[in-house]
């Protein structure tokens, strides 16, 4: 069997050739090893990077820009999506600063992408305690 | 009323901006950055996506991250930002630029400087620039704009969302209101090939199941008070539309992905020579534009596709401005880059060769070719030459030029770009 893919990983965006029969997978067309990795998951289960927005107790910055630290399965972005959407950040977070560890029992951690703390001279006394 | 005198004067606090106000520090100028917004980092801010810092960090950050490494460099050293503040007037005057500014703290007061860097980024195509029929009904919004009300604002501008053009922001737009809740009915796109990178295709369209229609576009916005529709009509090979083909989709919301403009109103008045093909200025490979004293970097020099090199340009930018406010620029030499074959736009437009050094050329081919090659030559001798398996229109190339290589008394560099 064969399938046509287009890596992901980065911009170049290499056009995948990916044989399989059974167990035996090669992958031809990729610059570089991430794109066989990438083929060979796409067989199994597409994972993504899932980056998105969550809710903050800080008027000031009442969303935070977040990302899963490493990819989870494709599949389960929506359910993903569905847990963040409940989430409610109390603490002035930073780039790195971990808001969930285990994102839809996929064991990714959910990190912050923006820090909070910018401007936040402009404007104190406006914090909702949490 | 010259206000407080600095060295190099830099408008726009987005990565261009803030790479070039680093640089300029850097080099031992005293810089000021001047943002009308309340927190530096410009678009940067609401690309929330990840795919940044590829070439630069050598990893896949979101924007906010990566504008965020230079936001920290900007603190410990101490550059004064001032946010929140809009430049309202420019005047060159004889051996400084006098600026005028306006915040709430200080209300409108003056500033100084040698030098000036204009990093103030691009905006968007509206509707009316894409020639849309139809009234003014709410939910037509640009995509940039919506990207705003959602990322930062936490607004879902609508439900059911037709995109026009398949630029990588529509893209990413489509996947990100997707993911939100809303449904996007399908891409849009008037040419025979989608413009934003393939890999956007795959990871924002066919990830989600959302079609992307190819010679395709939105002739008419129906509804009064809010969109209710729109007429999708398909086009010929010369973009005409093809009669009889109009269909109408019902939909609520319209999103516009079709193309970026440099933003330069402020530049107007100072008579600084503008290329209509890049609509940024003309410069040299120091990104010194035609007024001395004034560089241009980012996406306000030319519509950038790669963060990364907005950063590079801003560094260029900005450590030229310091030689030349610091008294440290040679006179300048210039020799006209001239764009010849398939060429689309060059940037820089001409080269200093007093400069020495290496200069970066950074092209858009006109058409998508493949097997392509382009040379650099110079009174009929190539200096340099370099292949592709392919170009496209969409994505931005770059060629490190060695200076020396120039033989002597050069008057001009052609750049050939062939099939
Ligand atoms: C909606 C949108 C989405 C994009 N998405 C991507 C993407 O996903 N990936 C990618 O690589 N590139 C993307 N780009 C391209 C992106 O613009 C560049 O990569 C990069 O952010 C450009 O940097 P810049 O510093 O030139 O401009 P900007 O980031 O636009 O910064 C310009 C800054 O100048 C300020 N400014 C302007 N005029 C004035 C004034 N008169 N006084 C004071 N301040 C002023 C603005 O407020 C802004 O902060 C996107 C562009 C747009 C418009
Ligand atoms: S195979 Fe390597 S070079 Fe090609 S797109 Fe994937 S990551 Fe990039």
């Amino acid at each position: 069997m064969e399938k046509m893919l287009v890596c992901i990983q980065c911009p170049q965006g290499c056009k995948l050739v990916v044989s399989y029969s059974g167990e035996q997978v090669t992958v031809t067309g990729n610059k570089c090893p991430r794109g066989a990795g990438y083929a060979k998951q796409e067989l199994i289960n597409p994972c993504r990077t899932l980056t998105t927005t969550v809710k903050t107790a800080f008027v000031d910055f009442p969303l935070l820009p977040v990302r899963t630290l490493g990819e989870i399965p494709l599949k389960k972005v929506f359910g993903a999506m569905g847990e963040i959407s409940r989430l409610l950040v109390k603490k002035r977070l930073r780039p790195g600063d971990l808001v969930l560890e285990n994102l839809s029992g996929t064991h990714v951690p959910l990190i912050a992408t923006d820090d909070m703390t910018m401007g936040e001279q402009n404007v104190k006394g406006s914090e909702i305690c949490g | 009323m010259s206000g407080a005198k600095w060295d190099v004067a830099v408008i726009g606090a987005g990565p261009a901006g803030l790479a070039a106000a680093i640089a300029a520090d850097k080099a031992g100028a005293r810089v000021c950055l001047v943002e009308r917004e309340s927190r530096p980092g410009g678009i940067l801010k609401q690309c929330i996506h990840d795919g940044f810092g590829l070439v630069r960090y050598s990893q896949k950050l979101s924007g906010p991250e990566y504008a965020w490494r230079d936001i920290q460099q900007i603190k410990e050293r101490g550059i004064k930002l001032f946010t929140d503040t809009f430049l309202l007037g420019l005047e060159r005057g004889k051996e400084r630029f006098a600026l005028t500014l306006q915040n709430s703290k200080q209300a409108v007061f003056p500033i100084a400087a040698k030098a000036l860097v204009a990093a103030t980024g691009c905006r968007e195509r509206t509707a009316r620039q894409v020639f849309i029929h139809g009234q003014r009904p709410a939910g037509v919004y640009t995509a940039g704009t919506v990207q705003r009300l959602i990322n930062i604002g936490g607004h879902l501008p609508g439900k059911n969302c037709v995109i026009l053009g398949s630029g990588d922001i529509g893209l990413i737009m489509a996947r990100r209101l997707t993911l939100e809740g809303a449904k996007v009915l399908g891409v849009y796109e008037i040419k025979p090939e989608p413009s934003g990178l393939t890999r956007n295709i795959v990871q924002c369209l066919e990830d989600y199941n959302i079609p992307l229609h190819l010679s395709t576009t939105v002739s008419k916005v129906h509804g009064s008070e809010r969109t209710e529709g729109v007429s999708i009509c398909r086009v010929d090979e010369k973009l005409r539309p093809l009669p009889g083909s109009e269909e109408y989709v019902p939909c609520d919301t319209l999103v516009l992905s079709v193309g970026l403009i440099p933003e330069n109103d402020m530049l107007l008045p100072l008579g600084t020579e503008i290329d209509p093909r890049t609509g940024g200025p003309v410069v040299d490979q120091l990104l010194a534009t035609t007024l001395a004293g004034l560089y241009s970097c980012g996406n306000a020099l030319h519509v950038n596709d790669l963060v990364d090199y907005v950063s590079e340009s801003g560094e260029i930018a900005g450590s030229a401005a310091a030689r030349s406010a610091l008294g440290k620029q040679n006179c300048p030499r210039h020799v006209p880059v001239i764009p010849r074959g398939d060429i689309h736009y060059v940037v820089p437009q001409k080269l200093d060769i007093a400069a020495g050094g290496q200069g970066i050329i950074y092209f858009r081919a006109a058409r998508t070719l493949a097997d392509a090659s382009v040379e650099i030559s110079a009174g009929g001798q190539a200096l340099q030459q370099k292949k592709y398996p392919a170009v496209r229109p969409p994505e931005m190339e770059r060629i490190v030029l060695d200076l020396a290589l120039l033989p002597p008394g050069t008057k001009e560099l052609s750049l050939n770009l062939r099939g």
